[in-house]
């Protein structure tokens, strides 16, 4: 019986109030795609990463060169996530790579439902590895894993050097930080220790690479943590 | 503007768990934000603003929780409070540290009718 008005079990009150604890996170569908993603990636052995920086840090370029310099030796597919045009998917393109362009509007990052639908038209072959190129942006990528297996950072010595002290939570997420543009450094105000300093504050595990995609120095170093990172198949 | 998809994914939830409840409305919701969360306090309150209109949560009280930020020298075991995420140890100065709360991004509750 009703303790307010004695009526029957049936009777239901206008204004009934019910607390619901629902205790969910936030980003649990993201996070629960992004899982989906990465047993994907993990059945088929592709090593995905999730390269994000601010825009013209040269993300593309660095793509261009690895995936000319390295395509007799390794197998590659690119996502690449941009507001609008096609123009970084022509540019991968041109280097005879399989290439998905994902234009977010107005969105500010990618998340994992894109990739997930991306995937879905790319037949991606096994024992490959996939660039997911962000959209340009430090902040808003963050927060969402596209079920990558690593993150990479890219910071330009045309930047500021506090740029991870500036955006912790995006240097503080990543697994490699990739400098760029050290062909430049004689002209430029950039402290190169100072930035490492501060990488390291805000990620003390972070790996660091320094490079330049114009005169080529230092990418053999990421090549070879690139070809260190392509799990080896099982017979 | 990160926050305008995190409080679609607030609204999308709630949606969801109101119809499991078959409810009319939503009168209020409780989230849980940590400090140590990439979340402007003034963009959220901006896409908040937007997002709910005509929604269910039209007229629903908003009421935030924000765990500060500690965390737990992985070399010292000190407990402590934390501002950025890469604060390091107090003590010892190592930059080890396990962030123990700061980082919750949740829809707690909601109030139904």
């Amino acid at each position: 019986m009703c303790a307010t008005c004695g009526c029957g079990p049936d009777h239901h009150h206008k204004d009934e109030k019910k607390v619901l604890d629902v205790e969910q996170d936030i980003l649990q569908e993201n996070n629960l795609l992004a899982q989906r993603n990465r047993g994907y990636f993990d059945g088929k052995n592709i090593f995905a990463l999730n390269l994000v920086s601010s825009p013209g840090s040269g993300k593309t370029s660095l793509l261009e060169r690895t995936l000319r310099d390295l395509k007799e030796e390794l197998q590659f597919a690119v996502i690449e996530g941009d507001q609008q045009t096609a123009n970084d998917a022509d540019r991968i393109h041109a280097t005879g790579t399989k290439v998905t362009q994902i234009n977010t509007g107005k969105g500010c990052h990618l998340d994992a439902h894109m990739i997930f639908h991306a995937l879905q038209g790319m037949k991606l072959p096994s024992d490959s590895v996939l660039f997911i190129e962000n959209v340009g942006n430090l902040v808003c990528p963050a927060m969402f894993d596209l079920g990558e297996k690593d993150r990479v950072v890219i910071m330009s010595v045309t930047e500021g050097e506090d740029k991870p002290l500036k955006y912790p939570d995006m240097f503080h997420s990543s697994q490699l930080c990739i400098i760029n543009k050290t062909d430049l450094l004689p002209y430029v105000p950039f402290d190169l220790e100072k930035a490492k300093e501060y990488l390291l504050k805000v990620n003390p595990n972070i790996e660091i690479i320094e490079v330049s995609c114009t005169n080529g120095e230092g990418l053999s170093v990421w090549y070879e943590w690139l070809k260190s990172k392509v799990l080896v198949p099982f017979e | 503007m990160h926050e305008l998809s995190i409080v679609m994914s607030i609204l999308d939830i709630a949606q969801k768990q109101a119809n499991k409840a078959q409810a009319q409305a939503v009168e209020e919701i409780e989230l849980e934000i940590g400090e140590l969360t990439g979340i402007e306090k003034m963009s959220f309150d901006f896409a908040w603003k937007q997002a709910i209109r005509g929604s269910i949560l039209e007229n629903v009280e908003l009421k935030i929780i924000r765990p500060l930020g500690i965390g737990k020298c992985m070399d010292c075991d000190e407990v402590f409070e934390m501002k950025q995420i890469f604060d390091a140890c107090p003590i010892c100065k190592s930059p080890f540290v396990a962030i123990k709360s700061g980082k919750e991004l949740r829809v707690k509750s909601l109030v139904v009718t």
